[in-house]
């Protein structure tokens, strides 16, 4: 390997060092049974969603021919939209072996309080977005602060908000009533679609910027000696982006119209922009910051964390407050799909998907994993669910039924996963 | 020598229970001083004392021959004292490096400096003569007791520090792994650092301290070269406070050395 001469430092004895230390796995072929061998050991990652979603997907264009086709495509990324940015602030409280069941009517009573904005007191879709996402903020922070000072568990505090905060829609909108949703931008996020040629310049600036960083990265790792892939996992990876990203441009930009004689619907939906940005910030706010590596380590061992110097009831609470604020996101984007806020908004089946959602992307429900991608894929997998039920007109109890064995599912491979990792000491 | 850390009349108690009397404990750069002693005998009191955990009741604080006030394990590690603990408080979903930075990362303008920190936690290890982790990005949850142990104590020397405690180091490990920490205990004190080795196990105190300090209900006993005492001595200490002509006499003002 030319980068060992690098790795011993000078000073070092020949004889000490790191006789062992390898900086990376040698080849692709090394790197693959690595891979295999986490697998074994237990670490799945996303593998368990990634396999669901091409079964998910063959099952359901083997039943019906409608579901592969661009508009069913378009359909199902605006429907997961929601559910990927509440799952993605449910990764917080994971991280940290918390749960939130009170996410998802948290994003209910701030799309409430964001429609009233607009409605009643004719406030601009910024300021009223960000009072939504305020109203989250606030919950969170009332959440945390009761779990982290008076260390009531998060499932009874979180649980006593579930029910608590189903009176504020149901306050504020009255029993029967809806409020209409239906400012230019806020619904525009569902129904409307970047400009063709704006999505283009945007996915390939992701892709071209994507290689950029990893190249960079490999580069300034191996002149250093440091630990690194090999060069073709990173160009693997780059190229599977590629054609990830350019080919759900190029799918999104055709004339996907039922009647494409008739009307023109191409582009990409603006909800695909709004989750990828989240996507962007929440994994530099992971991997690269302080406080994500400080998550990480309460999720992982709130003592070691303490001793460490970490104020761990700083971290929990700012998790809390993190995954109600995007819930209030994921409030708004569901509420602009269905272009209403009611009562019950918020308060059905959307925390199961996103908990499922977060845990079969590979979040663990024990702590201290877990990536903001996981949500993204998981939440993939948990909207083709009712997408493909829907569109073989199942009665719902099918839709419940499933989505409730595909939550329970997930959690037994992040279960077992552990249980593997335990032993193996992956 | 002038001790590099000392602890001067110090006493301390919870509630009714007097838990440590008039103790004087010091620590010299370039030496083992082991702490030995019953359960019970004050041990950890005394090293959370010295951590900052508890505060003291009375007596004094030196370091570096200046006095000097403690308020809490900050003050403590500012001063470049270091406490390895037991229970190793260590993360297990994070990796070498990033266990031995936690809660002190090093940051650079994009974020986490990784590059120094792993370069800086590979010149630690190797600086020590550690030769038995694979990679210094293999997850905590992967190495076993020792090379845990071995990670503890790395995270403790990265920060230049001048005195290390280390609490029971060897209690959970098997023969080969408490070899490869006392060898790593002995390489600090020849780089010149002064340690303070907890232990029960009398054949790992006298393998490696060079002073030993035994506790007896809450007083010393004896601080004694290793040299100049057997292990019958030592445990006679430990277990009715005096042996021969050491250990506490009849008159607590002649109590210690």
């Amino acid at each position: 390997m030319s980068t060992d001469s690098a790795t011993q430092p000078s000073a070092a004895p020949a004889s000490s060092g790191f006789d062992n230390d390898n900086q990376q796995a040698a080849t692709i072929g090394d790197s693959a049974r690595d891979y295999l061998n986490r697998l074994r050991g237990g670490d799945m990652g996303s593998l368990p969603a990634i396999l669901g979603l091409v079964f998910l997907v063959v099952v359901f264009a083997s039943l019906n021919d409608r579901f592969l086709t661009t508009y069913n495509m378009a359909n199902l990324v605006v429907q997961a939209g929601s559910i990927i940015v509440l799952a993605m602030g449910i990764v917080f409280v994971l991280l940290l072996g918390e749960i939130d069941l009170s996410a998802g009517v948290a994003g209910g009573a701030s799309a409430t309080i964001i429609a009233l904005m607009l409605i009643d007191y004719d406030w601009n879709w910024v300021l009223a977005t960000l009072a939504g996402i305020a109203t989250g903020a606030v919950i969170g922070l009332a959440i945390g602060a009761l779990v982290s000072f008076l260390g009531i568990p998060s499932f009874v505090v979180t649980l006593a908000f579930f029910l608590a905060l189903q009176a504020v829609p149901l306050k504020l909108i009255g029993s029967g009533g809806s409020l209409r949703f239906n400012d230019p931008v806020l619904r525009g996020l569902s129904i409307k679609n970047v400009p063709i040629s704006v999505g283009w310049i945007a996915a390939i600036l992701i892709v071209v910027g994507f290689a950029g960083l990893s190249l960079w990265r490999y580069r300034s790792l191996s002149s250093r000696g440091l630990v690194h892939q090999p060069i073709g996992l990173v160009v693997i990876r780059i190229g599977v982006l590629a054609v990830i990203v350019l080919g759900l441009t190029f799918l999104l930009s055709a004339n996907r119209a039922p009647n494409p004689n008739l009307f023109n619907i191409s582009g990409i939906p603006w909800v695909l922009p709004v989750v990828v940005a989240l996507l962007f910030f929440w994994t530099f706010v992971l991997t690269k910051t302080r406080f994500g590596r400080h998550l990480y380590a309460v999720g992982g061992n709130a003592e070691a964390a303490r001793r460490a110097g970490i104020n761990v009831r700083r971290i929990r609470i700012m998790a809390f407050v993190i995954c109600s604020s995007m819930a209030a996101i994921s409030g708004l984007l569901a509420a602009s799909y269905t272009g209403k806020v009611s009562p019950g908004s918020g308060g059905g089946n959307e925390l199961l998907y996103a908990v499922g959602a977060a845990v079969i992307g590979g979040t663990s429900l024990f702590g201290g994993r877990g990536r903001a991608i996981d949500a993204v894929i998981g939440g993939a997998v948990i909207a083709t669910i009712p997408n493909g039920l829907g569109l073989l007109n199942q009665a719902s109890y099918i839709n419940l039924l499933v989505t409730g064995g595909v939550l329970l599912l997930a959690a037994s491979v992040d279960a077992i996963s552990r249980r593997r990792r335990s032993s193996a000491g992956v | 020598m002038e001790p590099l850390l000392e602890l001067r009349g110090v006493n301390k108690s919870f509630g009714v229970v007097h838990v440590l009397h008039d103790v004087d404990f010091a620590v010299y750069p370039g030496q083992v001083t082991a702490l030995v002693g019953d359960n019970g005998a004050g041990k950890s009191t005394l090293v959370k004392i010295i951590a900052g955990i508890y505060g003291r009741d009375s007596g004094d604080y030196y370091f570096d021959g200046q006095q000097v006030e403690v308020h809490g394990p900050r003050d403590v590690a500012g001063l470049g004292v270091e406490v390895v603990y037991q229970d190793l408080a260590l993360c297990d979903n994070l990796d070498i490096v990033e266990n031995m930075f936690l809660g002190r990362e090093e940051t650079s303008r994009f974020g986490l400096d990784e590059v120094t920190m792993e370069t800086r936690a590979r010149e630690t290890l190797s600086s020590l003569s550690v030769r038995t982790v694979k990679s210094v990005r293999q997850s905590v949850a992967s190495l076993s007791g020792g090379q845990r142990q071995t990670v503890a104590i790395a995270k403790a020397v990265l920060w230049n520090s001048k005195v290390v405690l280390l609490d029971e180091p060897t209690a959970a490990l098997g023969v080969a792994q408490t070899r490869q920490v006392l060898d790593l205990v002995r390489r600090l004190a020849d780089r010149g650092l002064g340690v303070v080795l907890i232990s029960h196990n009398m054949g790992d105190v006298f393998e490696v301290a060079d002073r030993i300090t035994a506790l007896y209900l809450g007083r010393v006993a004896a601080d004694v070269p290793t040299k100049e005492v057997t292990h019958g001595q030592v445990v006679e200490l430990i277990t009715a406070g005096r042996s021969g002509n050491l250990g506490i006499a009849e008159n607590p003002a002649t109590a210690t050395v």
